[in-house]
Order: C-alpha cells, then structure tokens, then sequence
C-alpha cells in the first residue's frame, strides 16, 4: 500500500466569478510515495504545491482525477486521521497560548484529556518550546510559530506527514532542528511530504523528489541519483602533506594546488573515494576534507529544468537567492 | 553672552488654542440651544404623526418608545401650564401617539382624561378628544374599571351628562376589582348629578389614587374649589339667618362671630378669611388663591 | 460529537477574549442603569420604564453581539487559515459548523445572563425588594435569547457565503425585514394583484418572523405569555436555526478553501 497515491489528479480555478475562463493548477499528476520515506516536492512559487496538499486535505475539492492516503479515499473523514499537516505561514489563534492551542488540537484528533497532557508536553519539549507553555501565541516570534505548527501537526502521532515550507522564516538553528526532526521521525517510520523551494534543505532530507512546474510533474526521481549523475570531481584537501602522501595519491591522477600548507587534490569523479581516503592516511597525512564537486548544484539543475520548459503563465522564475539561500 | 527669548512650547500653545476653542464653542451651543428652545416651543412636539406607523417601526421596542412620548406628553404639558396662556392643542396627538404604541400604559389615557378635558387654562378644553382618549382605552384594557370611571367623570364634570356619567360608573362598578362605592356613586350621581357633595367624592378619589403629581395638583386644586364653594354655601345659610333675626344684613363675618352664630373667622383652604360681599352674600377674601370656577 | 464540543468550546474561549465584546456588554450595562434615571423623570411609570429600558438594552446589545461574533469568528477563521488546521484533522466540516455555532449560542446565553443580572440589580435598586410579580421580564429575555439564536444561525450562514461587511449588511437586512413580514403580507393583501398576494404571502411565511419574538412591552406590565405560546415559539426557532444550519452546512461541504 502506498502512503500517498494520486492518480490523473487535475485542479482548475475559475477566474472570476462570471467569467468563464479557468486557470489550470493542477494538470492530471500522477505520483506515489512509499511508506517511510521522505519525499519532496520541489517547484517555483505558483507551481501548484500548495494547491496539492490542500487538494489531499479536502480543503479544496479536484475537477478530476483522484488521490488516497494509507489506502483511503480522500473523502474519508478517517483519511485524516493518522496524518498530520503544517501550512504554509502559519497563523494561528492569537488568544491561545501554546499548551492551550496543542490541547485543542489534540482534542480534534479525539484524545481524551489525560493522552492530550501529555502529548502537549511531549512536543513542546520536542520543539524546544516548553519554556513558552504559558504565553500567548500573539506574542510568538515566526520561528516559535513554525516550531509550534509542527508540534500540532505530529499531536496524533501521524503515519504520514504533510509539510507546506517547513523551514520558512527560521534561523539555522531552527532549520537544523527542523531537519532533525524530520529524520528523527524518517527513523520512526513516518512518511514525510514536504514541499520547498529551498533545494539545499531537500538535498538534505530527501530520498525521493518530485519537480512540479506550471501544475505539471516535470521530473520525479530518486535524489540521489540525480545528484550522483551531476559530480563532476573529486576534491581533497590535505594539511602540510609529506612527499610520501603525495606519492601515494600520483596514481590518482591528481590536479594539484598548493596554498600555503593546504594542499588541494581534485580527483577524477569516477574514484573511489574510500581507497583514496585510505591511501592518504595510510601515508601519514591529515585529512582537511573530502567533498564531491558537482558540476551541478541541486540548484543548478532545477533551474535548468524550470527554464527548459518555459512556464506558460507568467510566473515569477525563482530566484538563485530564494532557491539558495536563506 | 546670548539672551535668551523664552517661547511657550508649541504643544503649549496648541493645547491653550483648543482649550480656548472649545470655550468658543460651547458658547455658540447654549445659544443654539436657546434659539432652538423657543422654536421647539412653537412647533409641534410630534413629528411622526401616525402611532401605528411608529409602532411599526419600533421592532419590538415600542414599549420604550411609548415611555418616552409618555416623558414628552408630562414635559409638553409643564412647559404649556408655565407659559400662562399657552395652548394643549397638541397634548391629544401626543397621548394618542403614546397610547398606539403601547394601548397598556393606563397612566396616559388617566392623564389625557383629565387634561384634555379640563378647561382653559387648566387643560385642552377638548372633552370630546378625551372621550375619545377613554374610549380607546377601555377598548384596549376592558377589564381595568379605573378607565370607566375616568369616563363617567368626563361626562360628570366636563359635559354635564349625569345620566350617561351614571351609566358609566354603573359600568365600572361591574369590572373586577372595582371600589364598591363605585355602585355608590351611580346611584347618588344618578340622583344628585351636579351636588357639590358627589363632586367633592369624585375629586377625593381621583386625588388618592393619583397617578402622578400634576393630577394630584389638580386635584388638589379641585377640592379646595369645592370645599370654598361648600363653606361659601353653608356661610350663605348663616348669613340669611343673620339678616331674619338681626332685621339688617351682616356688614362683615365678625357680626356672625359676634352673635354667637359663628364659633370664629373661618378662612377659606388657601387661608384666606372669608368676607361678605356686596350684595350681602359670602365671598372669597382678597387675595384668596382659590379659583371658585373648578368647584364646577 | 466530541469535536463538536471541543470546537463550541474554544468558540467560547476565543469570544470571551473578545474585547469588543467587554465594550458592548459594558454599554449595555450603562443603558440598563440609565432606567434607574429615566424612571425617576417618566412621572408615573418608574418601574415600567425601567423594565423597558432594560430589556431593550438587553435586546439591542444582544443583537449588536450576536451579529458581531457571529460574523466576525468564522470570517477570522477563513481569513486567517486556522481554519486549515481545524479541517486537516479528522473533522468533518458539519462538526465545524455545528461546534462554531454551539459555541456561539453559549456565549449569547452567558452575555445575556450577565446583563440580566445587572437588569435585576438596577430592578431591586428601585423597588427596593423583589418578589414573583418581577419574574416577567424573565420571559421576555428567554424570547430574546431565541431571536438571537436565530440571528446567529443567519449570520453564521452569510458569513461562509460571503465578506464580513456584506455579511453584517444582510443579516441585519435579513432581521429588519424579519420584523415586518405581517405588513409585507399587509401590501400583499391590499394589492389588487392575486399573484403579488400570493408571493408576498409566501415570502413572508417563508422568512424568519422576528417580530413574533417580541415580548418586551408585555413584560414591562408584568404581563405573562401563555405556555403554550412559549413552546410554539420555541419550537419555531430550533426549526428555523436546524434550517439554517443545514443550509450553512450544505454550501459549506463544497466550498473551495482558498
């Protein structure tokens, strides 16, 4: 059984309320995720990202094709029973504090009063929020909002969990903490669905992505292979390496630079990595790093794909700072 | 070395200019205040003329809007009865207004019962329109006896009607919760219509029952009318006594005191002596503030 | 059932939180003891007076309250997409109906509890005791209570379909018009047209009477309404809410969430 399976899923939106145009969001995509893995849906803004998790949340309603989650139909009220969704710029109830909000929402999933204690407790640890318990959500940084979304999304403890731009308005640190979150629960054996425009946090966590472009799938692929396919060479840096080392690396066929005691190897990306990590320790030198250079970034790539195919709404192309950084 | 020039602050000033501003203008506003007073006094109080366009208006609230033209007929009214001369042409439209909005507030019809039908310059001097007033208000609260009686009084004192004055406290005395002399006052109405013993019975009820202070004035007023013209009566017997025994008619009260005919000076309710008049018959002394016209 | 609640409830919590709320209750309570003042200058009818500025006072706010929160909470949901994280989780979107709905009734019935009390202070401060004759108005606020009931339930059903503002514009349209549908039927009757008579007829049959609510002026004599009259009134207003909340329910379920 998949975890999510959407089959010739299509979503159009009426352009104004007497006009008869439409605008197509979603155009017939067809995907599945495997229990237990994560999976990421990466695209422009407006690519239709959005516009799919609201469709698998029954919050809007598909002009064709259909979709279900853990083998349920997305009509089924139970569908949304063992998963959990984090929206896009959250916002929620001003007037709540955190512990207050957490006992709602688990409340709404069906916990008896005692289950909901203690989860509320659980995840605001887990979050890092238990110090803000008390303090009204009105007073919340962005930060503390996403971290407090995310706890609402895990308060059933859900199989599958769908995540509208996890990391957005966080620090590093909270990215970092996001990231491991999501591989702690990947560890679990949750099933992770998370849609960015930030490729290096998708690098990170994904096993499988999907590219969605104008409400089309334009690729879909494991990450790694895409990657893999993309390393151009092999990069090793050594610390003031003593001739034997250097000797030992020759067959490598090295391209070699000196700057200062930092000695730079760019090797072929066909080597094997292992043997030459273990032929420069084994001749005595200190290893800076070892990297893979990749002739594309993630980002290289997307944004080749993205221009490739010339989105047919005006649409604002993503910006290298948005994709990158952040 | 530099003198210094010291300025208010500019905030200072603005203040002290708002401050000076708002004077001005409450200044303006008692004399549009003023201005609006006297034509308020002029025009008609009521604008909407139709109670039940009101009435439909009132979504419910119209209990609440009765009370306040109920306010406005009492303030209406005071206003007139303090300009000596002033008019109750429209006190009738006022209470038939009030009386449409809510037909349950009895105070109004009691009120127009007695004002409008009370002559100039007490009242309207409009016995039809009260009548009318009553009417609407019996039909609207036909177990209430009170309203009936009201009605036999108009006809009583207003109208001179006492065959119909009868039928109408008759009618009352019927009603649950009536005094029993109501029965009483059929009958002796029936037979001593206009006797200044059945209207001093009349006037001593309305007054313990008044509804609020202006009728228990009136009322007030009424007796103390009917009780002169009583002791004006009972002087008169007195003094033709006097004239039989004495062969002269009496000069002054004191001839009477004197003759042992009298036990003192007696003074009238308002606490002016009686005198004698001219023509040899009891009169109200100088500067006697009783009217002797309200004793009929 | 048991999300119903949980929704009622944090409807409650988050109107009670409401400042404009403590604004108008605070308002209503200013009317309520301005009868204390009306009643010493309307000669003759204190208590009467009082009765009526109270429970108009009652009236009014209740309905300024009842239009507000019942417009103003679901709007703040849609608007704010906390509506998204009330329907990710297994919700169905009748219990979100039905639960906003309780939940604002509730605070109805609490608001309008709390100006009562304060209708009974100002009361006692005037006649100085209280005895059974006073318990009329109670009536009339239970009359209150179920208008306002119904008014909720249009505000609710407007407040899915369409803008706050334009909402607030046609459930107040909605409780005017409500208020006069026996002179609608009235033009209807003295139009020489058979089809007008006919629709308009049907028209005002078909709309929420409003008016038929109306008991404040009885209650100011201290008149009673009969009992059965209590139960037909009742039963009419749970009807009338069970229709609009249906209706509410059913445009709801298709609604595209943006």
């Amino acid at each position: 059984m998949w975890a999510v399976e959407i089959n010739e899923l299509t979503k159009d939106y009426r352009l104004g309320f007497w006009s008869k145009k439409h605008k197509r969001a979603l155009d017939h995509l067809s995907l599945t995720v495997e229990p237990g893995e994560v999976f990421g849906l990466l695209g422009p803004n407006g690519a239709g990202k959005t516009t799919l998790m609201k469709l698998l949340l029954r919050l809007t309603f598909p002009t064709a094709g259909s979709a279900s989650i853990l083998g349920r139909p997305l009509g089924d009220v139970r569908a949304r029973a063992r998963l959990g969704y984090l929206p896009e710029n959250p916002y929620f109830y001003d007037h709540l504090t955190a512990a207050e909000f957490l006992n709602y929402a688990g409340w709404l999933c069906g916990l008896d009063a005692v289950e909901r204690r203690q989860r509320s407790h659980e995840l605001l640890e887990r979050v890092g929020l238990s110090g803000s318990a008390g303090v009204p959500m009105r007073r919340f940084s962005k930060g503390m909002v996403q971290r407090l979304g995310i706890a609402q999304a895990l308060v059933n403890d859900p199989d599958v969990v769908l995540l509208d731009e996890p990391m957005s308005g966080l620090d590093p640190l909270g990215r970092r903490q996001v990231r491991d979150l999501v591989l702690d629960l990947r560890r679990n054996g949750k099933t992770i669905f998370f849609s960015t425009h930030i490729l290096p946090d998708a690098e990170a966590l994904c096993d499988r992505v999907a590219v969605l472009n104008g409400g089309r799938l334009q690729d879909l692929g494991n990450l790694q292979e895409i990657l893999r396919s993309s390393v151009q060479s092999i990069e090793l840096v050594l610390h003031d390496p003593p001739p034997q080392a250097l000797a030992a690396l020759a067959g490598f066929n090295p391209t070699v630079t000196r700057n200062g005691d930092r000695v730079r190897l760019e090797l072929s990306a066909n080597a094997d990595a292992d043997a030459v990590l273990k032929a420069a320790l084994g001749a005595g030198a200190r290893v800076v790093s070892l990297n893979p250079v990749k002739l594309f970034s993630l980002e290289d790539y997307f944004l080749s794909r993205v221009q490739e195919s010339a989105p047919r709404s005006t649409e604002e192309k993503v910006s290298s700072t948005e994709a990158g950084l952040g | 070395m530099s003198i210094e020039v010291v300025r208010p602050a500019p905030r200072t000033l603005a203040a002290v200019a708002l401050l000076a501003a708002l004077a001005a203008s409450i200044d303006i506003h008692i004399g549009l205040d003023r201005e609006a007073e006297t034509e308020r006094a002029l025009s008609p109080v009521v604008y909407v003329t139709s109670g039940a366009t009101l009435r439909r208006l009132s979504f419910g609230y119209q209990g609440l809007l009765a009370d306040f033209y109920w306010t406005r007929a009492v303030q209406y009214f005071g206003r007139q009865k303090l300009s000596r001369g002033g008019d109750f042409r429209n006190l009738g439209q006022i209470l038939l207004v009030t009386t449409e909005l809510d037909p349950h507030l009895l105070i109004a019809y009691r009120f127009g019962a007695i004002f409008l039908a009370e002559k100039p310059p007490a009242g309207a001097g409009q016995p039809e329109e009260a009548l009318a007033l009553i009417r609407r208000g019996i039909a609207a609260n036909p177990t209430y006896w009170r309203l009936w009686q009201d009605l036999g009084f108009i006809y009583y004192w207003d109208l001179k009607d006492y065959a119909r004055a009868a039928a109408a406290f008759e009618e009352g005395s019927r009603r649950p919760g009536a005094d029993l002399w109501m029965k009483t006052l059929a009958a002796s109405v029936a037979a001593q219509g206009g006797e200044l013993a059945t209207s001093r019975l009349l006037w001593s009820d309305v007054y313990s029952h008044a509804g609020n202070a202006s009728i228990r004035r009136s009322a007030a007023e009424h007796l103390a009318a009917i009780k002169a013209a009583e002791d004006i009566a009972q002087l008169d017997l007195r003094l033709d006594e006097f004239r039989r025994r004495e062969g002269r008619p009496a000069t002054s009260l004191a001839d009477l005191v004197h003759s042992g005919m009298l036990p003192g000076q007696p003074s009238d309710p308002s606490g002016v002596r009686y005198g004698v008049g001219r023509n040899g018959k009891a009169v109200l002394g100088a500067g006697s503030h009783i009217d002797l016209r309200l004793a009929h | 059932m048991n999300r119903i609640a949980a929704i009622a409830v944090h409807t409650f919590k988050e109107s009670v939180r409401e400042r404009v709320l403590y604004t108008l209750v605070v308002f209503a309570m200013l009317m309520i003891g301005a009868g204390l003042i009306l009643g010493s200058v309307s000669v003759g009818i204190n208590e009467i007076a009082l009765v009526n500025l109270g429970l108009s006072a009652i009236s009014i706010f209740g309905l300024l309250i009842a239009v507000f929160i019942g417009i103003s909470l679901v709007w703040k949901e849609v608007e704010r997409r906390t509506l998204y994280n009330v329907l990710s989780k297994p919700v169905a979107r009748a219990e979100f109906i039905l639960g906003k709905y309780f939940g604002l009734v509730l605070t109805l019935a609490v608001n309008t509890a709390v100006m009562t009390a304060g209708f009974y202070l100002v009361l006692w401060c005037e006649k100085g005791r209280l005895t059974a004759a006073d318990l009329a108005p109670l009536e009339a606020i239970y009359f209150i209570l179920l208008e306002l009931m119904l008014v909720v339930g249009v505000a609710l059903l407007f407040s899915t379909m369409s803008s706050p503002a334009l909402s607030a514009v046609f459930t107040l349209s909605l409780y005017v018009i409500g208020n006069l549908l026996s002179d609608l039927r009235g033009f209807g009757e003295q139009s020489g047209s058979a089809a007008l008579r006919g629709l308009l007829r049907a028209v005002s049959l078909v709309l929420p009477d409003f008016g038929a609510f109306s008991d404040i002026a009885p209650a100011a004599h201290g008149e009673l309404v009969a009992g059965w009259q209590v139960l037909s009134h009742s039963l009419y207003a749970v009807l009338y809410t069970a229709i609009l909340l249906s209706a509410t329910i059913l445009i709801f379920e298709r609604r595209d969430l943006r």
